[in-house]
């Protein structure tokens, strides 16, 4: 049975620039019980998508059809949608911290959304949320029930958001980036927790992701868009294993989950402005495959035999006819001499003591005693969930953090208790390039005096010598020097992340800290990122901490691993060993909730709050 | 939250022990002789040296503010040098009217500006919203002795002109037996002291509310199927009132010097004339006794304020 059937929906968001194109011409169907996947990159149209389905866009001018039901939503009046929304159409977004109320417990919340569309008594309300807690993997739902959001983990919110979706039961249930914003193994328990509610409730799930490697091994259809089109649809194997849009088959490629080393094949560019009305294929300008009429006119819809339509204007699948990852050879890495150790940490700790609000003294151990050693030119990968004390780590390294005990020696100098000059001093041997490129970069100075920032305060270069050694830099990252005058809110993230890079290099540091350098970013963007670190590697010698929770993404770019829970390492190795022979039960836990294929199986998460070894 | 509690009240206690010990030293730094002021114009060396003894301002500072302090806190702010009335008998009769108006003028705003505030928050750019806008201009525009005397002569002087009373132009009325009479004095000063509050509530709320509308739990309130008047009331208006008591902390705060224009403008007898008369005549003790009130009344404020703090948000109290 059909539940959901989208036909040629255009979404049209008035800005203050003109009108955004968030969705042109957009048709699926979604069938009862069935796990339907929306991936795209940032900017593509599927959160407006979502949204629009929920009746949650108002001011946007919408044209096409939304039938939910045999119901047209776009034709319903708004109490009449009121009346779907929460009770057959729900929703669960992408942060549960945001998500849910602060000052309301999560009982009266769910209580809330029950007596919206049901006349039951309060007692009763309760009695149901207790139960949907229970079976949403909640402990002691009798008492937690009365907790308020901030009292539970990110997993644990996510479930009671979970629970308050599919409490009214609803035909539809709309998960919006439901796992971006958690670790990875607590993703594979509410991946796994979705897929059991959706058969024991007989829900269908629209999931929409970034993540399309994870959308694929679960979903029973995916769809892909960019640019607010829909590049693809077919069965999700398909999809995934032999794509028919050149932009999917560049995804697919550009994300490092390979076990491929050196340069990842990315897709060059940026995603077009939705601001101006697409004549032609909105993917031509990136596509390898791109021909003439590409440029020229919109792609036809192409049907093949497994169920794949694909709007291209190739007449075979582009995983048939484009050519194989032309095998980037991985280029020898600098030589290094083993013994040359340029970063020594030893058995570094931090707690942080003090008082709570209330005069309770408390004791935090954030970091338990780390020791590692980087040798010079190679890239060492520190991973871990949020909390294990990886960027603090990285923080008290740069020397931005005193530890309470340990040691931290560069090139044979220790960081700590440092004055002022040898601290400048030290400063031009490391650097840090931080995860936001929006929040790291003052909004309103320019480009140019970020990047020579370093120059300034090291009082190296003045003058017309500073601006091209400043244009130098911007043209070694990939930036055009004639945007020497910008402000960073005129650059895209990936550009962005450039321009922190390209501040890092400035001073000639032999080695740069990365902390979650990619993570904020999209993955054709990611890839173009990755490769520009691995080449000033190879270029300039430099040697690399590398932090990120992203396994696939750490396992490229390092050569040897730190695994990193709760303030210790628990285990660290070559990649490749570490990979393949993990030893730790920590590690294999980690490497298994990475493995799309385990996440579809579900498998090892029987008991939902175990955080145990895998079997 | 014993300990809490404890500690915020240890805390206030200091508070006010610094600014006695402040206030009572600026007085002697201050130039002026009170001895001379209280002995009269034409009074002799001998006598004013004999007032001074009496008064015990030749013995030393310390022993001085010692003495204060201990009296103090036995309820003797010691007696006005004017009139030799008890300190505190003076700043009892004066009470009635200044908590009259204050209170009186922080529900008014609090009434006006909030609700202004969420409709022009519901529709920003909309007609409402414009109108909201444009009564938080002239709020915040006019101050308030120029808000008073133009009340005074709309409301007061030209109904009179034409015959008729529609509100009195000052004085004040104790509250019982007539309570009725009691707000139609009070109306005028209370609108000339809650109007620019008012306006700075209202822009306040409507900032607030426009940023928490946007958040992502007032997406998920709506996702619900709640009503979009619940979405507002329930989930968005309930975020903003923890930023709006920090503002009332402050205001309150302010209040006393708003409330001394007020009652000049209306004839009130409260404390804030008290307070200009005594500063006018030199009445040391008086001056000290109203500075101490208005501190006291400022921690005990910003204490409320710290529990209410407590009470609204649940991820302080845990």
């Amino acid at each position: 049975m059909t539940v959901l059937s989208v036909r040629n929906l255009n979404i049209d968001l008035p800005s203050g620039d003109g009108h955004v194109h968030a969705a042109r011409d957009v048709s699926f169907d979604v069938e009862a019980e069935e796990l339907f996947g929306i991936a795209g990159e940032s900017g593509s149209g599927k959160s407006v998508l979502s949204q629009a389905i929920m009746g949650l866009l108002p001011g946007a001018i919408i044209s096409g059809e939304i039938l939910f039901e045999g119901r047209n939503l776009l034709d319903l009046p708004p109490r009449e949608m009121q009346r779907l929304r929460g009770n057959r159409i729900a929703m669960i977004s992408q942060d549960p911290l945001s998500s849910l109320h602060p000052f309301y417990t999560v009982g009266a919340q769910i209580t809330e959304a029950i007596r919206t569309h049901r006349k039951v008594s309060e007692a009763e309300a309760l009695q149901e949320a207790i139960d949907i807690l229970e079976r949403v993997g909640i402990h002691d739902p009798d008492k937690r029930v009365r907790d308020y959001p901030h009292q539970f983990s990110g997993g644990m919110r996510q479930r009671v958001m979970i629970a308050m979706a599919i409490v009214l039961r609803p035909a539809l249930l709309i998960a919006d980036e439901p796992t971006t914003a958690l670790d990875v193994t607590v993703q594979a328990q509410i991946i796994s927790l979705l897929n059991q509610m959706r058969r024991e409730l007989g829900t269908a799930i629209i999931m929409v992701t970034h993540d399309l490697e994870l959308l694929s091994s679960i979903a029973d259809h995916a769809m892909v868009m960019y640019a607010g089109n829909r590049m693809e649809l077919g069965p999700g194997e398909a999809v995934l294993t032999a794509p028919a849009h050149p932009y999917t088959l560049g995804l697919l490629r550009s994300s490092p989950s390979h076990e491929s080393r050196g340069a990842l094949p990315s897709i060059p560019g940026q995603p077009p402005s939705l601001l101006i009305e697409q004549k032609a294929c909105a993917f031509a300008p990136r596509c390898a495959a791109a021909m003439d009429i590409c440029r020229q006119e919109r792609a036809p819809l192409r049907n093949f035999a497994d169920g794949t339509r694909s709007l291209c204007w190739l007449e075979d699948k582009a995983s048939n006819t484009a050519a194989a990852v032309p095998a980037i050879p991985e280029e020898p890495p600098v030589v290094a001499q083993s013994s040359d150790i340029v970063v020594k940490v030893s058995d570094v700790r931090l707690t942080y003591g003090g008082r709570s609000l209330f005069g309770k003294s408390i004791n935090l151990e954030v970091l338990k005693g780390v020791s590692l050693e980087l040798p010079r030119g190679k890239t060492l990968g520190i991973v871990g969930e949020s909390g294990c004390g990886k960027s603090t780590l990285a923080r008290i390294i740069a020397g931005l953090l005193p530890p309470t005990s340990g040691d931290v020696i560069i090139e044979g100098q220790s960081v700590l208790g440092l004055d002022r000059r040898d601290w400048v001093e030290m400063r031009k041997r490391v650097q840090m390039v931080f995860q936001d490129p929006f929040g790291s970069l003052n909004p309103r100075r320019r480009v140019g005096s970020i990047i020579g920032d370093p120059f300034r305060i090291q009082k190296v270069a003045h003058g017309a010598a500073r601006k091209n050694k400043v244009r130098e830099l911007m043209e070694i990252v990939g930036l055009n020097p004639e945007h020497y005058n910008r402000f960073p809110s005129e650059f895209s993230g990936g550009q962005r992340q450039r321009i922190g890079i390209a501040r890092a290099l400035a001073l000639n540091p032999s080695i740069i800290i990365f902390d979650e350098p990619v993570s904020a970013l999209d993955v054709s963007i990611q890839a173009q990122i990755l490769n520009l670190i691995a080449r000033l590697q190879r270029e300039l010698g430099l040697s690399y901490l590398f932090i990120s929770h992203d396994l696939a993404v750490v396992r490229h770019v390092s050569s040897e691993i730190l695994v990193m829970k709760a303030g210790q390492v628990v285990e660290r190795g070559e990649t490749e060993t570490l990979y393949h022979h993990p030893q730790h039960p920590y590690t294999r836990e980690l490497l298994a909730a990475a493995d799309p294929h385990y996440r579809k199986s579900g498998g090892g998460f029987a008991d939902p709050q175990s955080s145990g070894a895998m079997p | 939250m014993i300990r809490f509690i404890a500690s915020r009240i240890g805390f206030a206690a200091l508070v006010l022990i610094m600014l006695s010990g402040f206030v009572f030293t600026l007085f002697f730094v201050a130039p002026g002789d009170p001895a001379r002021i209280v002995a009269g114009e034409r009074a002799t060396e001998a006598q004013v040296a004999q007032v001074r003894e009496n008064l015990g301002l030749d013995r030393p500072i310390i022993e001085q503010y010692f003495s204060f302090v201990g009296r103090s806190l036995s309820g003797d702010l010691g007696y006005s040098y004017r009139n030799q009335q008890p300190v505190l008998e003076l700043i009892k009769n004066r009470m009635p009217a200044t908590i009259s108006l204050c209170v009186g003028a922080v529900i008014l705003w609090l009434l006006m500006g909030i609700p202004i505030g969420i409709m022009s928050a519901r529709r920003p750019g909309s007609l409402v919203d414009r109108l909201g806008q444009g009564f938080v201009l002239i709020g915040v525009s006019f101050p308030s002795f120029v808000l008073g005397m133009a009340a005074l002569y709309f409301l007061y002087f030209v109904p009179r002109q034409a015959g008729f009373t529609l509100f009195p132009p000052g004085g004040f009325r104790p509250f019982l037996p007539n309570p009725g009479l009691w707000a139609w004095h009070l109306m005028l000063p209370w609108f000339t002291l809650a109007l620019t509050s008012a306006a700075i509530y209202a822009r306040l709320t409507r900032g607030q509310l426009l940023e928490v509308l946007g958040e992502d739990y007032i997406r998920t309130a709506r996702a619900k199927g709640l009503s979009e008047r619940k979405v507002v009331y329930k989930h968005g208006v309930r975020s903003i009132f923890s930023p709006l008591t920090t503002q009332l902390g402050a205001d309150i705060a302010a209040l006393l010097g708003g409330a001394l224009v007020t009652e000049q403008v209306f004839g009130l007898q409260g404390i804030g004339s008290l307070a200009v008369q005594s500063v006018q005549t030199q009445d040391r003790p008086v001056i000290i006794g109203v500075v101490m009130l208005a501190g006291f009344f400022i921690v005990i404020a910003n204490l409320i304020v710290d529990f209410l703090y407590i009470l609204l948000d649940p991820r302080i109290r845990t």
